[in-house]
C-alpha cells in the first residue's frame, strides 16, 4: 500500500462493515505533522476485541486468515515517532487515531485521498460521511449529507455524482 | 471556475425525468472486490476506472464486496448480468478495466482472455 490514503480507505471499510450510518474522516496536517480520525457509529468493539483487532492473525473475515487493516496503520503511525489508539466500546461505535511525524524517512505520503474519499462513497452510498482536511492555509470539506439534500432522489453512487465529487476534492486542493 | 455544491443542481436536473433510476436493482452489477488484499494491489484505481467508464448510463451500478478470499489474484472484478452467469475477472488493471467496461459491461460480450 504507497499511500496513506490507501490505509484509511481500508479502514473506513471496516466502520461500513461494522454497520456504521456514520463516518468522520478528519486529517488535521501542519508543515511537521499528519493527525487522521476515522470515527464510526458501527457496532464496536469489547476490550478483547480491541487488542485482537491489532493482531495481524486475528480478523473477522470468513475468506482468510489475517486481518492486515489495523496493524498496518499502527506499524505506519508508530514508525514515524506517531501514535496510535483506539477507542470503542460494543454500541458506542469505534474511533481510531494516528499520528505521523512527516519529516520522518518512513513516512508513507497521504497520496490521492479524494479517491478514498469517492471509493467511501461508493461503498455505502447512504452513509453520513463527513470528511475533514485541515491545511496551514485552508480546510478541505465534504459533507454527503449536504450533497444529497442538493440532489435529492438521484443516489450519490451515481457515476456521474462520484465523478463529480472526485473533481470538486481535487479542486479544493489547488 | 470554482466548484460548489450548488452545481449538483444541475446533475440532479439532468436525471430528474430519468425513468430509471429507480430500476437499479434490475440492470448489471459490476462488483469490485475491495478487502484489504484488494486495495493493496490497486482495486481502488480499477473502482475509479469503471465509475469513469459507465458514466451517465443509469441501471448499471459499480458496487464494491469485501476479500473474496483470492487474494493472490486482486484485484478481482465480478460483472453481474441479472439471466447470465457471473463473469469473474482476475488481475484486473485501469487498462482492462477500461475494455471490460466497454466490451462485456456496455457491449455484452465478455473477454475470456481476463477471467481465471
Amino acid at each position: 500500500m504507497k499511500e496513506l490514503s490507501l490505509n484509511l480507505l481500508d479502514i473506513a471499510r471496516n466502520s461500513i462493515e461494522a454497520g456504521a450510518t456514520s463516518l468522520t474522516l478528519e486529517l488535521c496536517e501542519t508543515d511537521l505533522k499528519l493527525a487522521v480520525s476515522i470515527t464510526d457509529n458501527g457496532s464496536g468493539m469489547d476490550e478483547q476485541t480491541c487488542r485482537r483487532a491489532l493482531d495481524p492473525f486475528f480478523t473477522t473475515r470468513v475468506t482468510r486468515r489475517v486481518g492486515l487493516g489495523l496493524p498496518l496503520l499502527k506499524m505506519r503511525a508508530e514508525m514515524t515517532g506517531g501514535s496510535f489508539s483506539i477507542v470503542s466500546a460494543p454500541g458506542e461505535g469505534t474511533r481510531i487515531s494516528a499520528d505521523f511525524i512527516k519529516s520522518a524517512p518512513d513516512f508513507v505520503p497521504l497520496g490521492d485521498i479524494a479517491s478514498t474519499v469517492v471509493s467511501i462513497i461508493s461503498a455505502s452510498p447512504d452513509l453520513s460521511l463527513r470528511f475533514v482536511h485541515t491545511l496551514p492555509d485552508r480546510e478541505v470539506l465534504l459533507d454527503t449529507d449536504l450533497l444529497r439534500e442538493k440532489l435529492e432522489a438521484l443516489p450519490l453512487c451515481t457515476p456521474e455524482v462520484l465523478c463529480w465529487i472526485s473533481e470538486y476534492l481535487n479542486s479544493q486542493y489547488l | 471556475m470554482k466548484m460548489t455544491i450548488d452545481m449538483l443542481n444541475e446533475i440532479r436536473d439532468k436525471y430528474k425525468d430519468s425513468v430509471t433510476i429507480r430500476k437499479h436493482a434490475d440492470g448489471t452489477k459490476v462488483i469490485v472486490a475491495m478487502g484489504t488484499c484488494g486495495i493493496a494491489a490497486g482495486a481502488r484505481e480499477v473502482l475509479k476506472t469503471f465509475v469513469e467508464e459507465i458514466h451517465g448510463v443509469n441501471d448499471i451500478t459499480v458496487g464494491q464486496s469485501g476479500c473474496v478470499g483470492d487474494c493472490a489474484n486482486e484485484p478481482i472484478v465480478r460483472v453481474v448480468t441479472p439471466g447470465k452467469d457471473t463473469v469473474t475477472y482476475i488481475k484486473v488493471t485501469p487498462e482492462k478495466a477500461k475494455r471490460i467496461a466497454a466490451e462485456h459491461v456496455l457491449g455484452g460480450k465478455p473477454i475470456a482472455e481476463y477471467q481465471a
